[in-house]
């Protein structure tokens, strides 16, 4: 399994090659990638409804406890299942709404490569790769929402979905790593067992927030749902797969996984049921403000999500068979509407509902798909919509706390949403024809097939919904609720929820009769509506903005003193704190100097104070040049001839750069004013007695062996060489090297751009009119 | 500002530049031993280049040299990642120093050595580079 998902990460890769040989029919080629993946899955059905738990190992980093393993159990089964079918499902659909697309090949790289982190996700066993795989999807998602590029708002969406989960993948990154330290493991295997050490771990409250911090962005929950609306700029099937089916829902799968580990604490209880009731409530409500098919669907799938944690917030084993059953209702129905909603875009070239009308005499297949999966989002008998709705209203009524809150909201999205179903199945299909952009037809069977197929399972599972009961007791027991006995009915009595769901279609419908007249009087709303959490997300970039404009304008205003200044102070005042704090600075003076040393001693100092009172460039240049060729005399005192002969070296090129630099300078001119010069004093002062202290505290206590003494015994047999210093330049320590060569190259072309560039700015400010390239 | 020098220094300069190159490829090889090493004798072969330049000028200077500077920073980076590989071939971790002796000269060819190269190109490119752009800055005002 492991090897397929790399591979499918080369395939991914190959996909434009793939596409010289088969031209269009390339995604039904891929399709068979995960169709095969699937046919593997349904092979492994006997072994997971046993109630067994396939470990596949596969070491990766031992020495960090990484592992590639995966873990197949109920759950990651029933993820897997919806991310291989609905995946191969929506790469044929692909295959004809991207049809003759310039840019296909790199679609298919993209999504084929997510498809893959995704499975990787869902499947992975340990900590660290989860976490891998969850960034990855974070990446593609990015990629596919901003496929059309040269769309300003797509690429702002883009942005906006990368910022929102990668930023909470950096909460996610600190909760696993607390989760790790606190559970002593990396295996979400081994975790799940530890449920008791982990609730009473006192790291618990923090990591469950980063925990919880991460998945709710990644499920866009409240008060994050606003990415998930401003992404349906990526083509429909992205829309389809990635934010509705599959992305957004990693989110949830990390909760469920987590479940027995973390879940039952009055913590994950109310922050789970409350979240989720908030984004169900908040999701049902934006959706009837809009007109756009495509975001109508994705506000009634933020309502969705939100369901689903409520779900999880409950916890009970009740709970836990309704957010398995709605989960999948959800994935087939959402996925067949939005593949719907892809052929209305496709064939009639426009995405407002409010624009079409009666299309179901130009359609009819389209508009049987449609009718049938709304059905299900409704809610209605005899689909598997109804089953999941009822199973949620009887979970909601049974909340043990905040019971009238949940209800309340509960109901408020449950007939919001039968406003949502009516309006996106009932509007383009029925009603007096209108003209739409472009000529609609039937969809190619291509776009058909999908939608039909998701929306027939949802209807054949809603009329025996017996045949999932030993899938769903299998994956509610992944979720925690083992042994429990599971029955799906249609029919449960004339009870509560019953009752409930008439009164919800009565006002679903009311809704629908009068939405036109909503939508002008929730216009009304805006100017509140423009204060929401997207408005805070906005103010924070503006703000990241403006710091940064800030801190760079302070810190790189282009002024080398400047930059010396800051340098030198962040020096001092961490080496201080070390030399402080940390340890105490010895005064020890060894004063048993010899006269040749104590006068190259003193030339140096003269040669410095020399330098910086001289009123010549050339004297200035040539006092630092005592200095520079005194220390050169130090290294050969103290028996150094390398570094001797580098000093001189270095000493002789920088006078010939100093020449060359000091004709283009203007003349010398006092520029600082007497404050500015005392403060460049003080921090010359201090950083010169900070090294001395330094110097003096390393030679009076030698705290740490030499490491000295290990190069001179292993310089010749082990390096091959008598010259210490060269051996450790290119063997012992060579990466240095390495990396110092690299910034000797950039500095090369830094000064090389620099004299350039500033060059042709002056040619251009000289003579405007010129082109450059006659010059 | 740099044009040709005067007869001493152009005659100097022409005789300096081979013995100074010949000079630093002596550092260079025996740098592993004594004092000397890729590092120090690029900037030898710095010195040289550029008292030759002071004496003919910057395009003088291009034409002896052939190559740009630039490419000798490049194949110099290139040589020191290259120095790195050979270990993986021993299924050691990379970087590991790796000997051979060639048998007829009976001269020790090594990873290190190969690298020390690469700080050579590196240290002349950067110099020469950096040099040569000042001075074609200076031709530049001057026309």
């Amino acid at each position: 399994m492991q090897l397929a998902v790399l591979g499918g990460f080369v395939v991914a890769g190959m996909a434009p090659l793939l596409h010289r040989w088969f031209g269009d029919r390339t995604p039904l080629v891929l399709a068979l990638l995960p169709a095969s993946l699937a046919a593997w899955l349904l092979g492994q059905w006997p072994t997971v409804a046993a109630g067994e738990v396939l470990l596949l190992e596969w070491v990766w980093v031992p020495g960090l406890d990484i592992t590639l393993s995966f873990l197949i159990d109920g759950l990651a089964w029933l993820f897997a299942m919806l991310i291989t079918v609905i995946g191969s499902l929506v790469l044929v659909y692909t295959g004809d709404y991207l049809r003759g697309h310039r840019d296909l090949p790199r679609f298919l790289v993209v999504i084929v490569a997510f498809m893959m982190s995704m499975l990787g996700l869902v499947l992975a066993d340990n900590l660290v790769t989860l976490f891998v795989f969850w960034e990855l999807t974070s990446i593609t998602s990015f990629l596919l929402i901003g496929f059309n590029h040269g769309d300003l708002s797509a690429r702002k969406a883009a942005q906006q979905g990368l910022y929102i989960t990668v930023g909470g993948g950096l909460a996610l990154l600190a909760g696993f790593v607390m989760l790790a330290m606190a559970g002593d493991s990396w295996s979400l295997a081994e975790l799940t067992t530890r449920g008791d050490a982990l609730r009473g771990h006192e790291l618990y409250l923090p990591l469950l927030a980063c925990l919880l911090i991460g998945a709710f962005t990644k499920s866009a929950q409240f008060p994050f749902h606003f990415w998930l609306p401003n992404a349906m700029a990526a083509p429909t099937p992205v829309s389809a797969y990635l934010h509705s089916a599959t992305m957004v829902k990693a989110g949830i799968y990390l909760l469920a996984r987590l479940h027995p580990a973390l879940g039952g604490t009055d913590a994950w209880m109310l922050s789970l049921s409350l979240v989720g009731a908030m984004t169900m409530a908040t999701g049902a409500f934006l959706a009837i403000h809009h007109t756009n098919v495509k975001k109508l669907l994705a506000y009634s799938t933020v309502m969705a999500l939100g369901t689903l944690t409520l779900l999880l917030g409950l916890g009970t084993p009740g709970a836990l068979v309704a957010f398995v059953a709605f989960l999948l209702a959800h994935s087939l129905y959402k996925g067949a509407l939005f593949l719907v909603a892809g052929i209305l875009d496709h064939e009639t070239g426009t995405k407002d509902v409010t624009h079409m009308g009666g299309l179901r005499h130009v359609m009819p297949c389209t508009a049987a798909v449609a009718a049938v999966a709304a059905l299900s989002l409704a809610g209605m008998p005899p689909l598997l919509g109804f089953v999941g709705k009822e199973l949620l209203l009887e979970s909601a009524l049974a909340a043990e706390r905040y019971r009238i809150v949940i209800i309340v909201l509960t109901f408020v999205a449950s007939f919001l949403t039968l406003a949502v179903a009516a309006i996106v199945a009932l509007r383009p299909f029925f009603g007096p024809v209108r003209r739409t952009p472009r000529s609609p037809h039937e969809a190619p069977l291509g776009m058909l097939v999908g939608p039909a197929l998701l929306a027939a399972l949802s209807l054949i599972f809603g009329l025996a919904p017996g045949w999932l009961d030993g899938f769903v007791a299998v994956t509610v027991g992944g979720i925690g609720a083992v042994d429990h006995d599971v029955h799906l009915s249609l029919w449960h009595g004339i009870n509560l929820p019953l009752v409930m769901s008439l009164a919800s279609l009565m006002l679903g419908l009311a809704v629908w009769r009068r939405w036109d007249h909503l939508r002008a009087h929730l216009a009304r709303l805006r100017p509140l509506m423009a204060r929401g959490p997207e408005a805070g997300y906005e103010a924070l970039m503006a703000g990241l903005v403006t710091v940064a404009e800030w801190q760079t304008r302070m810190l790189q205003n282009g002024h080398i003193r400047n930059y010396l200044i800051v340098t030198l102070l962040t020096l001092l005042g961490l080496v201080g704190h070390a030399l402080f704090i940390r340890h105490a600075p010895s005064l020890e003076v060894p004063l048993d100097l010899y006269l040749h040393e104590a006068m190259v001693a003193g030339l140096m100092v003269a040669g410095a104070v020399a330098a910086c009172v001289m009123r010549s460039r050339l004297a200035a240049v040539a006092a630092v040049g005592i200095m520079g060729f005194s220390i050169a005399l130090v290294f050969v005192l103290f028996s150094a001839p390398d570094l001797a002969i580098t000093q001189l070296l270095v000493e002789t090129l920088t006078v010939i750069l100093l020449v060359l630099v000091l004709f283009r300078l203007p003349r010398f001119a006092t520029l600082s004013t007497p404050t500015e010069r005392a403060r460049d004093l003080i921090v010359a002062g201090l950083s010169g007695i900070m090294v001395t202290l330094l110097m003096l505290s390393v030679l009076a206590g030698e705290r740490l062996p030499r490491i000295s003494d290990y190069l001179v015994a292993n310089s010749q047999p082990q390096g091959h060489g008598h010259n210490i210093v060269n051996v450790i330049l290119v063997d012992f320590r060579a990466l240095d090297t390495l990396g110092e060569m690299f910034v000797l190259a950039l500095a090369a072309v830094g000064v090389l751009a620099m004299l350039r560039f500033h060059a042709e700015e002056e040619d251009a400010g000289r003579t405007p009119a010129r082109e450059r390239d006659d010059g | 500002m740099v044009r040709s020098g005067t007869l001493i220094l152009s005659v100097a300069a022409r005789l300096l530049l081979p013995l100074q190159l010949l000079f630093s490829l002596f550092l260079l090889l025996r740098g592993h031993d004594e004092p000397g090493g890729g590092f120090i004798a690029g900037l030898v072969a710095s010195g040289a280049f550029a008292l030759y330049l002071f004496a003919y000028g910057g395009r003088a200077m291009h034409a002896m040299l052939k190559v740009s500077p630039r490419d000798l920073i490049g194949a110099g980076l290139t040589l020191g990642v290259l120095s790195t590989l050979p270990a993986w071939w021993q299924g050691e971790p990379f970087f590991t120093a790796q000997w051979w002796t060639i048998p007829v000269i009976d001269f020790k060819a090594s990873t290190p050595l190969l690298f020390d190269i690469g700080v050579y190109l590196v240290v002349l490119g950067s110099v020469l580079t950096a040099i040569t752009a000042l001075v074609d800055t200076d031709r530049e005002d001057d026309a």
